[in-house]
């Protein structure tokens, strides 16, 4: 294995400091201003996402405590070429991951071939086993998942994780997008910037798609944990933008496995439920029993085909990162393609060899938790102290299977507004990918960015940032 | 529409109303309290301006319990800023807003924006920055928000339920606050025998009637001294006083027309009960009744329709589901 190479590469001058094609209109543009001029419409920016409230809760404080995240006015610009190859790339790693959901609820064949060990899956924590043999509309799972994709170089991506239990963040892609017409029209004027604006329709076809047999018109809701969610402004605006009810749990009810909601003209039937409440909190029934979130019942009307849920429960058994390795091998088998997008090269701490090689160089590895999510319990080795490498080392050996290593990327940048002026910033990006009867996105997704200088943790519950994305025709 | 998103709207509409009537309530308040003049009760004793409206809001010993003493500024406090009391312009500001938030998707973007930024300002207030830029500018600004969001919600809002329970929220809230504005006068303003006619008179009654913006509708129908029973008359009876028992009835009867449907449920009944009592009563029965008796029997009335409100519509209980006799031996997991 080896890692990319140790320079950046930067996203607009490339790794010889000249301007790439795509981003030469935006630096004429950006030249002709003065810094005062970006410092007056970051202002502006703020006020706008102040106004509209477009916050974020945050964990571990106040109950409805309310954050901004951090907006870059700097678009992150990717040519026509490069989204062709992540769409296609994306397009086949997400056909492959549903097929392997449906195998692995259904005929296990991937684990009767040994191509991913029967215990990794089964003994999972996201395994479901009550996901056993229910047959779902179009055989897939995940309808929407979103991506996570980092670049080390000039067409060089890589996926970093698969989020196929309730991405979020895709509020901010279209938010961004209207806070960037509205600041910078004449940008929009000299660019030819490919629209996202039609998410929210994609979405709602996308779920209409999915409905049971037999609803003609079928109801669709979005399933909220409610106000205090830190996702909760994300899930009001993909409702509003779907026109469809937005629900909490208290709001449905279970009779003779059919699910309604309590209207003001009494209970009327709900088909298609895209829920942004995680498994273990839909049913207490069948799942956790302390929970208030979920509706008592609704898995057995979910069995019994008179209502979709999507995400399906247990899509997390192939997002998690103890099966992540093993995703090229689905595509071959499923597929019988060669993957175009490229694995992050991981070691394995279960695995004697990797374990051993992994605590010889710690200082210049990315150390992660199998089911950690969020930017938490993770050692970035290159900014780490030798305190939190000893203690990190005794948690690793405590514990191996818990753990998988990464080589730090050299993940690339893009020139970000700073107090100091403009510099670079490492992102990532997380394109939305839905599947229905085939598989469709809009082009880009959510660029997030680290907006302290070196830093590699993009999470916005880290302090990460965003930006807009243009793909550019 | 959901049973929830309908009772967030009425409640959300209920608050901004219920902000605006405290501020009307502290203005005028405020106003009598630089008057030369003393307020007395029934039994001829003094009353110290400033209880009048803990009085009327019902808050009276929540107050003497948490505040003490009745001062002017404890009371602006308790009235204005104070995140304890339910009924305090700050509480009323951020419940609507939470309300707001929470039905984002059932609202429009103009509503939500008019009423973040009012969420905004509100929060950055304290008594001093108040006191400073004018107490009474203070109360302008409430009402003024309180109409631009009415406003925004009539000029912007898809005419459907969710309309339609807002447009409810508000007459309901107002309804309630006329009559308990006019009991509160009824017995803190009740003019002994040898003042009537007099100053004090004329600037007690005015001040009730400035509260609810119906002195200059008092000249024009009128244009006479301020009478109790005129007083009255405007405040219940006239159904063109926008902010009178009559007109919110009205408004109240209309819309459970509209939601029941033609159905026969017992909330658009009962508003039609209240509604016919207010639309062919008389003043002259309704003091023989005893205004106070009258305005009472009314606010029980509305809580009745208020609950009847909430269990046809906005917080259902359906009976349990009928336990059909499965033959089929599946078992459910």
């Amino acid at each position: 294995m080896t890692a990319p190479p140790a320079k950046y590469f930067d996203e607009m001058t490339g790794r010889d400091g000249t301007v790439l094609p795509h981003y030469r209109a935006f630096d004429d543009w950006c030249n002709e201003r003065p810094v005062e001029f970006f410092a007056q419409k970051r202002q502006e920016a703020d006020a706008m996402f102040r106004r509209a409230g477009i916050t974020f809760a945050v964990y571990g404080e106040e109950a409805g405590s309310e954050r901004l995240i951090p907006f870059d006015l700097f678009p992150r610009v990717l040519p026509q070429h490069e989204w062709d190859l992540l769409a296609r790339g994306l397009d086949q790693r997400v056909r492959a991951l549903n097929m392997f959901l449906n195998d692995v609820y259904n005929e296990q064949a991937i684990l009767r071939e040994g191509i991913v060990p029967p215990r990794k899956v089964l003994e999972n924590a996201q395994y479901r086993p009550q996901m056993q043999g229910i047959k779902l509309p179009g055989d897939v799972y995940a309808n929407v998942a979103g991506v996570d994709i980092v670049r080390a170089g000039e067409g060089e991506f890589y996926v970093l994780e698969d989020n196929l239990r309730v991405p979020s963040g895709v509020s901010y892609m279209l938010e961004n997008r209207k806070v960037m017409m509205r600041l910078f029209p004449e940008l929009f004027a000299i660019h030819s910037v490919q629209p996202v604006d039609h998410y929210p329709d994609l979405l709602l076809d996308t779920l209409r798609q999915v409905a049971p047999a037999g609803a003609a018109e079928p109801t669709v809701v979005l399933l909220t944990p409610g106000p205090y969610n830190s996702a909760y402004f994300e899930h009001t605006i993909l409702a509003q933008h779907m026109g469809v009810e937005l629900v909490e749990g208290q709001d449905l009810l279970v009779r003779d496995e059919v699910v309604y909601m309590r209207t003001t003209r009494g209970p009327q039937r709900v088909d298609v439920i895209y829920r942004r409440v995680d498994d273990d909190f839909l049913d207490p029934l069948v799942f956790r029993p302390d929970s208030s979130l979920g509706v008592p019942g609704i898995f057995a009307a979910y069995r019994a085909g008179n209502v979709t849920i999507t995400n399906a429960m247990g899509t997390g058994v192939a997002d998690d990162k103890s099966i992540y390795p093993h995703v090229p091998e689905m595509i071959r088998f499923y597929l019988s393609e060669e993957p175009i997008l490229t694995n992050v090269p991981t070691w394995e701490l279960r695995k004697k060899q990797d374990l051993q090689h992994v605590l010889a160089h710690l200082e210049e590895l990315v150390v992660k938790e199998v089911h950690g999510a969020g930017g938490y319990g993770m050692l970035i080795g290159p900014t780490s102290t030798e305190a939190e490498r000893v203690e990190f080392r005794e948690r690793i050996l405590a514990n191996p299977d818990k753990y998988i290593a990464q080589p730090t990327l050299s993940l690339s940048t893009c020139p970000t507004l700073v107090e100091a002026g403009v510099a670079p910033r490492h992102v990532d990006l997380r394109p939305f990918v839905l599947s229905g009867r085939g598989v469709r996105m809009v082009p880009g997704g959510l660029t997030r960015v680290a907006m302290r200088e070196g830093s590699l943790v993009v999470n916005s519950s880290q302090g990460g940032g965003t930006k807009d994305t243009w793909v550019l025709e | 529409m959901l049973s929830r998103t309908a009772n967030d709207l009425s409640w959300l509409s209920r608050h901004i109303e219920r902000a605006e009537n405290t501020a009307r309530l502290l203005d005028i308040t405020y106003l009598m309290s630089l008057l030369p003049y003393r307020v007395t009760d029934q039994d001829d004793k003094w009353v110290e301006p400033w209880a009048v409206p803990l009085i009327s809001s019902g808050l009276a010993t929540e107050y003497q319990a948490r505040c003490g003493d009745v001062t002017a500024e404890n009371v602006l406090r308790f009235m204005i800023l104070d995140a304890a009391n339910p009924s305090s312009i700050f509480s009323a500001i951020q419940s609507a807003r939470e309300n707001a938030r929470a039905q984002r998707g059932a609202i429009t973007i103009e509503m939500w924006e008019s009423l973040n930024a009012t969420w905004l300002e509100m929060r950055g207030q304290t008594f001093d920055r108040i006191r400073q830029g004018g107490t009474r500018e203070f109360f302008d600004w409430v009402k003024e928000r309180s109409h631009l969001f009415r406003g925004v919600t009539v000029g912007t809002m898809l005419r459907d339920e969710g309309y339609t329970f807002m447009r409810l929220g508000t007459f309901f809230e107002r309804a309630d606050n006329t009559a308990r504005i006019l009991d509160v006068k009824y017995h803190t303003l009740l003019p002994s025998a040898q003042e009537v006619g007099g100053a004090v008179d004329y600037y007690q009654w005015s001040a009730l009637l400035r509260s609810v913006s119906a002195f200059n509708a008092y000249r024009k129908i009128y244009s006479d001294v301020i009478t109790p029973v005129r007083v009255a008359e405007l405040l219940i009876l006239r159904e063109d006083m926008p902010r009178s028992l009559h007109a919110c009835m009205n408004e109240i009867y209309e819309i459970l027309r509209l939601i029941c449907a033609g159905a026969k449920l017992e909330p658009e009944r009962l508003a039609g009960e209240i509604h016919a009592q207010i639309h062919y009563g008389q003043t002259a029965r309704i003091f023989d009744f005893g205004l106070h008796e009258w305005l009472m029997t009314f606010l029980e009335q509305l809580q009745t329709l208020n609950a009847e409100i909430n269990q046809h519509f906005l917080v259902p209980v359906y009976n349990p589901p009928p336990t059909v006799a499965t033959t089929d031996a599946t078992p459910t997991p």
